[in-house]
């Protein structure tokens, strides 16, 4: 193995009980950083307010007509210093980019540019309204239009719909445009194929959408099965939905090989653009034969990942699917001028077979605007460079762990920008799970686990090319230690982690046993709003 | 009373006319802790073979599939609230439906006690 | 490139220990007449903070924004004072750069707040249980429909005339592909809704009837009434609330009967930001539907040494485990505008929500007050709470624009909503906030005033 670099962080030497505590216990349940924080709802009060509103006299007429509302509705209030400490506490309970390496395969945790939350929050972006007059909002119109300039260069498309919100309602917009397109041909087919090792949003899109799903089979070396494929494309398929690089990390070979098989049987290829980080700027999909891919700005291009959304899934589209994109979108005209394509002028900017409108609005703005600054920072050189690193970090930590751990694709070649191993070798009873637990109490978020499904005890490791070889030095150090402790069976892994905010939770008691809200008053009044009384 | 048991892992009790399904000890083992059950509705009709009822682990959601077609008499209200029964009864108290056997003739070819636990270790 | 840390040293080490001679022998799997040789023709290269964010600046100066005009717009969206504080807790870096919390041993802090999160949201909205975020409003309000047809079994959708036409457009786009039956209907620019005409709609095949409230004029329509007609005939009652703010002052649509409350959570925390990202609230009355419905859901349990803590639940719903019997395929979610509203709302708490509440509603009768008085404007709405249409006996997208020129931003025209339909387009929405002053109603008045004469 490599050696960790000399200056760096060691872990330190576990503790002797499985408390993971040598000290007496403490009577506020805290642990000196590791603090306990209560619900809004056991401190809060509903006579408490952060905010300094005028009282409107109750003589005050009202326009509510028989509506008003009597009851107490339950919502507990903090001062301002209450709510930044409470929340603030909460903040320290997470795990996060900011704070180490995250290598959830798949999910391209990378670090996140501050520039791009600068810029999100200037107010002619922040304070404008979606239905403002076209003419006071040229200016975001303009951003649109040049990151979809952007996105359709770099992956060599023709069209790009930007309105869809997350990489799944993506999915769905290109699916949707598919079955538009072969609706306009007068031909229903049913069915869509999907690999085995496919993300499960992709099966269930095109259940949404209406679609027979059936699996494609994978070949022993983890790519799509060609020749099964092309057997079973027919008169009744739809599409294909392949992700590449795909699941197992690693780049379908037969990529345009397998769109002409697809587009000889008169069916299209979907793309689940979900790993581009691994391939933006060395390779354009529309070269491949693609026919609709979505990006999520918040992988590929940095957007903050928020504690889960929101998201962010423009859809870059073939000649042949664009007259079916959704509305609204922009269009820049030869004078320069950019417009906004709705219902009303869809048929002057030739687009009247637009399927619909997806949502409200123009959909994300706040991330194209992050999107377009982390864009133009890096520029066609700089992302050229952002997928040689993700590629280079992920073989890296495959080549300096796979004598420890089975790479099960491993001896078939280079790995795009996730590393796949498997659970082979440990001691029996140990799990994958056990490992990643272990990898906590080491101060990493474990990787991807269980995914993809045709790999026993899946673990999917992508670095993203924000770590420093430093850092994976300190990575690889503490996956090879733990990986040897999960093959010599050793019983601490059953019980990790032991030094997190909480000790492994009881998901079965959460699942039979649903307590979805809080069930109670807020706080009495003269409660002492005080944080430190404790969790449970 | 004679008991069948299918390759999938359901039970079928028959009883004159009618039938008792649940799924075996073997397939509880292997879902783990069972979170949610899904039961047919009374009347409905149920397929040999096709799905008729849906286990949920907390990470896992499994069909069951009917062993014979008939209607739906009565679905097992005790799971309901307490669907930890299929695992600590599954034979037994975590029954999960009963039924009009529509053709006693689909009953040929299902395993006796001795052959599933034949095919079980067989696995 | 000042975010990628890898020097050209640690690159040569590092393709030593790979043992490839160069970092193309990584790209061996593309084929190679699909490899690109150098950066992407025809795009820029890279450039510096300063330069992008010079660059981002003048783009945003072309825009007009809401502080700098006397602003009047909503619609589905509205422009609310968000303290200061929401935007500083949103910023740090363990909640803003953190996944989802699918690890809940280090991801208390998103899983509780979440928890938090949902029992406001169904406190707010009258639901026993609400989830932990959609994408909008207008997705919420699909995805209700969705669920009404899962647990009625029944396909035929009944969208009042004064549902967002947006939301109708959504719901009729995704309807296409579900084979779901839409009846819609356009608004009656009438003083109340017409509930009549709503309840007339409702047969045995319906499976939900869709109602805003308050409606896309601004009108607070009886629920309790639809309510009761829509579960005569087997189908649930789908209320759709675009402004959070109004349940501050108003009765929770689900104390008046709705099965299913949905809506847009952007006025509390989130900001105008051109209409995304915003904020998905979805909710339900009855706990037994919860297994149907769409989206993410924090649940309290215990952990091994038995204290309280959060997780994930009822995961089987969801399309990573479902795959193709997934009750929605949505993954993403609105995590970090949920933590906004949930911050907002905590600071706000029953007494400010309340106060917030009554000086929007102050502000707008105020307003409604002075522009019906203008010769030729007519108040439409017997009722309303920070939003209501007037009459202007003129086509309001015109008027609109020409008000653009004296900086005042006047409302939504209904033009601009319904460009296909004539008979709508004197009408003009306007909303008013507590970010609206005395003053900016007295411009919006005179300028209107002056267009009109």
């Amino acid at each position: 193995m490599s050696t960790p670099n000399a200056s760096g962080w060691k872990p330190g030497t576990p503790a002797k009980d499985d408390h993971g505590m040598d000290g007496p216990p403490t009577v506020t349940g805290n642990r000196a950083l590791m603090l306990e924080e209560p619900l809004i709802f056991e401190i809060g009060t509903s006579q408490t307010t952060g905010v300094d509103l005028p009282d409107v006299p109750s003589s005050t007429s009202s326009r509510l007509g028989s509506f008003t509302r009597a009851d107490e509705i339950g919502l507990p209030g903090l001062s301002e210093p209450e709510a930044i400490r409470h929340y603030t506490r909460l903040s320290r309970q997470n795990y996060a980019i900011d704070l180490g390496l995250f290598p959830l395969g798949s999910c391209t945790m990378k670090h996140n540019p501050r520039l791009n939350e600068k810029v999100a929050r200037m107010p002619g972006f922040a304070d404008v309204h979606p239905l403002q007059p076209v003419d006071t909002v040229r200016g975001a119109l303009e951003v649109i239009n040049e990151l979809a300039v952007w996105l359709i260069g770099l992956t060599g498309m023709d069209g790009v719909a930007m309105s869809p919100k997350a990489g799944a309602h993506g999915e769905l917009c290109g699916i949707l445009c598919i079955r538009a397109a072969l609706e306009a041909r007068g031909d229903a087919r049913e069915v869509i194929l999907v690999p085995e090792s496919a993300h499960g949003t992709n099966p269930a899109t095109a259940a949404f959408a209406g679609y027979r799903v059936e699996n494609i089979p994978a070949t022993g070396e983890g790519r799509v099965d060609l020749e099964a494929l092309k057997s079973r494309l027919g008169p009744d398929v739809a599409a294909v939905m392949i992700t590449n690089p795909n699941t197992c990390g690693l780049f379908e070979r037969d990529m345009k090989a397998i769109s002409d098989a697809v587009h000889a049987a008169g069916a299209f290829v979907y793309c689940d653009g979900a790993n581009f980080n691994a391939i933006v700027g060395k390779v354009r999909p529309g070269d491949l034969g693609v026919d609709a891919m979505h990006i999520n700005l918040h992988k590929t291009f940095s957007t903050p990942h928020g504690g889960g959304g929101p998201g962010s899934g423009p859809v870059v589209l073939s000649e042949a699917l664009c007259p079916y994109g959704p509305l609204p979108f922009t269009a820049r005209t030869k004078d320069g001028v950019v417009h906004l394509v709705e219902e009303e002028n869809a048929e002057a900017f030739d687009h009247k077979h637009a399927f619909g409108r997806m949502t409200a609005f123009h959909g994300q703005m706040g991330m194209f605007t992050r999107a377009l600054a982390y864009i133009l920072s890096h520029g066609a050189d700089g992302l050229k460079q952002v997928a040689e690193d993700a590629v280079l970090n992920a073989n890296y930590v495959l080549r300096s762990c796979d004598d420890l751990l089975e790479a099960p694709f491993g001896p078939s070649g280079p790995c795009m920008h996730e590393a796949l191993f498997s659970d082979a070798g440990f001691a029996e009873d140990t799990t994958t799970l056990d490992l990643a637990k272990a990898l906590i109490d080491e101060g990493y978020h474990p990787m991807t686990m269980y995914f993809p499904l045709v790999v026993h005890g899946a673990m999917l490791v992508e670095p993203t090319e924000t770590e420093s070889k430093a850092s994976l030095d300190r990575f690889i150090m503490a996956l090879r230690s733990t990986a040897e402790r999960a093959k010599a069976g050793d019983p601490t892994l059953k019980t990790a982690p032991h030094y997190a905010p909480r000790r492994r939770l009881d998901e079965t008691q959460a699942a039979r046993k649903p307590v979805l809200a809080f069930d109670g008053p807020c706080a009495p009044a003269g409660t002492p709003q005080l944080s430190e009384q404790g969790g449970s | 009373m004679p008991r069948y048991f299918t390759d999938e892992h359901e039970w079928i009790d028959v009883d004159g006319d009618n039938a008792t399904v649940g799924i075996t000890d073997y397939a509880q083992s292997q879902l783990g802790d069972i979170v949610f059950v899904e039961l047919p509705e009374t009347g409905s009709q149920v397929s040999k073979g096709k799905d008729a009822a849906v286990v949920e682990s907390v990470k896992a959601a499994s069909d069951v599939y009917a062993p014979i077609t008939g209607e739906v008499l009565e679905s097992n209200p005790a799971l309901d609230d307490d669907p930890a029964l299929v695992n600590s009864s599954p034979e037994d108290e975590g029954w999960f439906f009963k039924l009009a056997i529509a053709d006693k003739a689909e009953l040929e070819g299902l395993m006796d006690a001795a052959a599933y636990k034949a095919f079980c270790d067989s696995l | 490139m000042r975010y990628l840390p890898l020097t050209d040293a640690d690159r040569s080490a590092m393709l030593a220990k790979i043992g490839a001679p160069n970092i193309d022998a990584l790209f061996v799997d593309v084929p190679e007449e699909a490899r690109l040789s150098g950066p992407i023709e025809g795009l820029p290269l890279h450039a510096s903070e300063m330069a992008v964010e010079k660059h981002m600046r003048q783009l945003s100066k072309k825009n007009l924004a809401a502080a700098d005009a006397a602003f009047f717009l909503g619609a589905g969206a509205y422009r609310h004072h968000v303290p200061a504080s929401v935007d500083h807790i949103i910023q740090r870096g363990e909640f803003l750069t953190a996944y989802t919390p699918y690890q809940p041993e280090i991801a208390q802090g998103t899983l509780q707040m979440l928890f938090e999160f949902q029992s406001q949201v169904a406190r707010l909205y009258g639901c026993a249980v609400a989830n932990a975020s959609m994408y909008d409003g207008s997705t919420a309000c699909w995805e209700a429909v969705a669920m009404a047809a899962r647990v009625t079994k029944k396909k035929r959708v009944v969208l009042s005339g004064a549902l967002h036409p947006h939301y109708a457009e959504v719901v009729r786009t995704m309807a296409k592909f579900t084979e779901d039956e839409i009846a819609g209907a356009l608004p009656a620019l009438q003083s109340t809704p017409d509930n009549a005409g709503l309840i007339a709609r409702i047969d045995d095949q319906t499976s939900c009837v869709v109602v805003q409230y308050p409606d896309i004029l601004g009108r607070i329509p009886d629920l309790g009434e639809i309510a009761e007609a829509a579960h005569a005939k087997g189908a649930l009652l789908i209320a759709v609330n675009t402004e959070p703010v109004a349940l501050g002052a108003i009765k929770s649509p689900g104390e008046l009967g709705a099965d299913i409350v949905v809506g847009e959570g952007q006025s509390i925390g989130v900001g105008l930001q051109f209409g995304g990202p915003y904020l998905g609230l979805f909710a339900v009355r009855d706990p037994k539907h919860v297994r149907q419905m769409p989206g993410r859901l924090c649940g309290e349990t215990v952990d091994a040494e038995g204290r309280r803590g959060f997780v994930l639940t009822l995961s089987t719903r969801e399309q990573h485990i479902r795959r193709e019997k997934a009750t929605s395929n949505i993954c993403t979610n609105s995590g970090l505008c949920a933590l906004a509203f949930s911050v907002h709302m905590t600071l706000l708490g029953e007494q400010g929500l309340r106060q917030l509440a009554a000086e929007n509603h102050r502000l707008a009768c105020l307003a409604a007050d002075r522009l019906s008085a203008i010769p030729g404007v007519e108040l439409l709405n017997e009722s309303f709470f920070n939003e209501f249409t007037i009459m202007i006996g003129r086509d309001a997208r015109e008027v609109v624009k020409k008000l653009t020129e004296q900086n005042v931003l006047a409302g939504v025209s209904l033009g601009r909503l319904y460009p296909a339909h004539d008979a709508l387009h004197e009408g003009l929405v306007v909303a008013v906030t507590e970010t609206t002053s005395e003053d900016d109603i007295d411009t919006l008045v005179a300028a209107l005033k002056g267009e009109l004469a």
